[in-house]
């Protein structure tokens, strides 16, 4: 019974985040553009969610006649499932994680790569050539990304020795690991943005080259099941960052530590979006070659050191010892 | 790398910038007095119509939005017997405006107008003429004009001389 409310409050906690993105992005933007962002509909525009949702469902769901229809229904879901599938194994609080998996990291890499299976597929069955070619950018790219995105979280592993989240956030009583591993956090912070491919690295979607890139012949919820996924990535990127970096849900007792970690992920959520607002798009090029030539090297420079320093210090509690 | 940090920051900053939105329905824009909005048709210090249709506003229209019929009064004034302003098609450049040579016709600073049936945006005389003087208080044409409509004589006005009686050699 205890395992049912879990399981229900996780997915409600994570649906109804990405859900209430869709007005917190369209506000925050606002903010950052001097303007004031919908404020209409119910209290602080918040109903604005409710408006968008009904719109997305009364919408016709519109299968093109040239697609490949099966594979063209399925691919939405993929997403949703591979990143609703992650939000199992992250601890929102002690005690409240669905399953407390002990490969809970690679469990999370391995669907953040599943993921693009869901882009892949989407854009193939599409039958359109911007689509094929959003897919394209949004493999190469997301396997770029994935190679450094595990690469910059071993530090962390090393330094917690577990795999697993609630152990790593445990770790962590003493000290964030965002200050010995601040430059696994920022490789990571920027691989992050490239999974979810949000803006600056929207180039699968790039609105100006690709219309909208792997989705542009989808419509209705099967368009709202992509536009939700996004959101679901960047809540799950955020909560990644917080649990790996930033201590997940430890903080000061006078609060919950539901709210600590909720609290860490919004301000993570927000620089996403402050993102979005700020920078313009790269070229493709340009991305590949910051992946590959900058960040790859970095990241396996972390690695390297990190080890080292741990390795180094592992030595010198054995020769005190001796 | 410092520049993206530094546009970052300054993005972040804007928290803090004013607010460009004005709450329309709430918060009313102002509008200049030379604001181009509704047009109206506005009569002259005597409570007359200043309209004398004389067509130069349909003429330079240039969606030929306007669209008016000539008529003579039983004085030998002219006026529109009907004068129909088609709001759907006016792009308010008050080139009627500049066109008229009585003043009759002016754009005065009210843009809300909005209709849900596509017909009433067609105004008619009846509801583009005012009974007041619009923008300009004061103004006659028939003060400055040179025919006789009962507002003066001929020659009677401040910048015309008497008229010269053609048949007498008298200086």
């Amino acid at each position: 019974m205890n395992y049912l409310w879990i399981i229900l409050g996780v997915i409600f906690i994570a649906l109804s985040i990405a859900a209430g993105l869709i007005w917190v992005e369209r506000r925050l933007l606002s903010v950052w553009q001097d303007r004031l962002g919908p404020n209409r509909v119910g209290p602080f525009g918040l109903a604005q969610v409710i408006a968008d949702t009904l719109k997305l469902f009364f919408k016709e769901d519109w299968v093109p006649p040239f697609s490949d229809k099966v594979v063209f229904t399925i691919a939405p879901g993929i997403l949703m499932v591979t990143i609703l599938l992650t939000f199992a194994v992250i601890p929102f609080g002690p005690e409240f994680c669905v399953f407390d998996s002990n490969i809970g990291v690679l469990f999370f890499l391995g669907n953040s790569s599943l993921g693009v299976y869901s882009i892949v597929l989407g854009g193939w069955a599409s039958n359109n050539k911007y689509s094929l070619i959003g897919a394209m950018r949004a493999s190469a790219q997301m396997l770029t990304y994935e190679v450094f995105m595990g690469l910059s979280l071993m530090g962390v592993v090393m330094m917690a020795d577990t795999f697993s989240f609630s152990e790593i956030v445990e770790a962590q009583r003493g000290g964030w690991f965002i200050l010995p591993q601040f430059l696994g956090f920022v490789v990571f912070f920027i691989a992050g943005i490239a999974e979810t491919h949000r803006l600056p690295f929207d180039i699968p979607e790039a609105e100006g080259e690709l219309i909208a890139g792997y989705h542009s012949e989808y419509s209705g919820m099967k368009f709202g099941m992509f536009f939700v996924g996004e959101y679901l990535g960047i809540t799950l990127i955020s909560a990644i960052i917080a649990t790996m970096f930033f201590g997940g849900w430890l903080g000061p007792s006078f609060l919950p530590p539901v709210f600590w970690f909720l609290l860490k992920t919004f301000i993570f959520i927000g620089v996403f979006i402050l993102l979005r607002a700020s920078l313009p798009r790269p070229r493709y090029d340009q991305l590949m070659k910051l992946g590959w030539k900058l960040l790859f090297p970095i990241a396996l420079l972390n690695l390297l050191v990190t080890g080292a320093i741990l390795i180094f210090f592992d030595e010198k509690d054995k020769m005190n010892l001796i | 790398m410092i520049s993206i940090l530094r546009s970052i920051w300054l993005t972040f900053l804007h928290i803090f910038h004013k607010r460009e939105t004005v709450e329309y329905p709430e918060v009313k824009p102002y509008l200049a007095p030379r604001y181009r909005g509704r047009i109206v048709l506005t009569r002259d210090p005597d409570r007359n119509e200043r309209c004398v249709a004389c067509y130069l506003c349909a003429a330079v229209c240039p969606v030929d939005c306007i669209s008016l019929q000539a008529a003579t009064g039983e004085k030998g004034r002219r006026h529109p017997e009907f004068f129909r302003i088609n709001f759907s098609r006016c792009i308010f450049c008050g080139f009627c405006e500049e066109a008229c040579p009585t003043n009759a016709i002016q754009l005065i600073p009210d843009f809300e107008m909005g209709e849900y049936i596509r017909q009433n945006l067609v105004y008619e005389k009846e509801h583009l003429l005012i009974s007041g003087e619009g923008k300009y208080h004061g103004y006659n044409f028939y003060k400055h004009a040179g025919v006789a409509m009962g507002v003066k004589g001929k020659g009677e006005g401040d910048t015309e001389y008497k008229p010269v009686d053609v048949k007498d050699l008298m200086p």
